[in-house]
């Protein structure tokens, strides 16, 4: 625990908002990569996805701080899977039952939280180390940089590869008697790849200490 | 028998895990930095996958499936536990995982020690539990899910050895340097995922 009176320390702070810019999970740190493409087709499934993560991991990662000191070392990983993977049935039960369409279509992505490497990234690499408060800021920090992204994702692949966003229409289509061509590469596989690239990019370019030395 | 081939050729090439459903990513970026280290987790790949998606498939079947516990007692015929499967599935593999280590330490010391660090990192790829979670959804048999586990595994195998062979390749070339390393990996991920598009009509 910090020692700092206020809840909200220096160190709760850096947890909060370095995962935003500085260490971004997806860009950065390479976590959790397999869901961020997958299911930013449209902007809905991304924000519900955002929510069901950041809400994973808060749980996790104070869950596991909290009894950190008594997790032998050597079935920790176990431990871990288990109290994640408990959290995501849970989520997937609460989706199913008040958001049953969204969650037709995350489909098994839901699922796979248990084995999204930010989960257990952040657990193994913060949470093991630190107090459930700290923890709890920095679950929420790489909840929202994670979210971050994939909405930035799902807002260019909706708007560009249907003309929509959160369906409401803003670029009338074509075929509907307006004037937008929608780029149907955008809703495929390959567009998710390339924007993630191009976001890398720009988030390199303006922050040039990121650049790999490679 | 038709049916099976084309399930395997639709698992490898169609819907291929890595490339269009972006499963297994995160490894999948990390070891594609040498073609060797790719070939070792490829097969460590296909082989897990070959083994827990029918595993997964069977208690499925008879366990938390939807009345599935009729055969031990009439009375729980009614009994529903597939909210469990997440649980029952990273257990199933984690448990596979170590057994096929230990396994393979004893009897093949030469392939253990060739796929060596890659063997327990494959608990928590995300490109296993995928396929499992995919074998629910689709409702395969037991024939079908062994198909569907070694299809699967080839093609994320084949893509990330090619991926592999063409990072290598790319050291030689000049890329902005914002780009490098993550981000073109990226986009060549993307054009090799244009590629794979081009098997989608495939019907055997």
């Amino acid at each position: 625990m910090s020692a700092t009176p206020s809840i909200v320390g220096k160190k709760e702070r850096e947890a909060l908002i370095d995962p935003l810019f500085n260490n971004n999970p997806i860009a950065l740190q390479v976590l959790g990569i397999c869901s961020a493409l997958a299911v930013t087709t449209k902007v809905e499934t991304a924000l519900v996805m955002s929510v069901a993560l950041t809400v994973v991991l808060m749980g996790s990662n104070v869950a596991v701080s909290l009894i950190r000191d008594r997790i032998p070392n050597s079935i920790r990983i176990v431990v871990q899977l288990t109290i994640i993977a408990s959290l995501v049935i849970v989520t997937d039960q609460v989706l199913k039952a008040f958001l049953f369409d969204v969650s037709k279509q995350l489909s098994v992505f839901v699922g796979l939280i248990i084995t999204n490497c930010i989960v257990m990234g952040r657990a193994e690499a913060y949470a093991m180390q630190n107090g459930p408060v700290s923890s709890l800021f920095d679950a929420v920090g790489n909840g929202l940089g994670y979210s971050l992204v994939l909405i930035l994702v799902a807002f260019f692949r909706e708007l560009l590869g249907g003309g929509k966003l959160l369906g409401f229409v803003i670029l009338p289509l074509a075929t509907e008697g307006g004037w937008y061509n929608p780029n149907g590469l955008m809703v495929l596989a390959p567009g998710a790849f390339f924007l993630i690239g191009i976001f890398i990019w720009v988030l390199r370019t303006w922050k040039p200490d990121q650049i790999e030395a490679d | 028998m038709e049916a099976l081939l084309s399930l395997a050729v639709k698992a490898t090439f169609v819907e291929n895990m890595a490339l269009a459903f972006f499963l297994g990513m995160c490894s999948f970026l990390a070891v594609s930095k040498k073609v060797e280290t790719a070939i070792g987790l490829g097969g460590a790949v296909i082989f897990v996958l070959g083994i827990t998606c029918p595993m997964n498939q069977v208690i499925y079947e008879y366990v938390l499936r939807e009345g599935a516990l009729a055969w031990l007692h009439a009375d729980l015929a009614a009994v529903d536990l597939s909210f469990l499967n997440f649980l029952t599935f990273i257990g199933t593999i984690a448990a596979m995982v170590q057994i096929v280590e230990m396994t393979l330490d004893r009897y093949l010391p030469a392939l253990y020690s060739a796929l060596g660090v890659f063997l327990p990192l494959i608990a928590v790829n995300c490109a296993i539990l995928g396929a499992s979670l995919f074998m629910v959804e689709r409702d395969y048999n037991t024939t079908e899910s062994v198909v569907y586990g070694l299809g699967s595994g080839i093609g994320w195998a084949l893509a990330v050895v090619a991926l592999a062979a063409i990072r290598e390749k790319m050291r030689y070339s000049h890329v902005p340097p914002a780009l490098r390393g993550l981000g073109i990996t990226f986009i060549l991920t993307g054009l090799m995922a244009i590629g794979f598009m081009a098997f989608a009509g495939i019907q055997l």
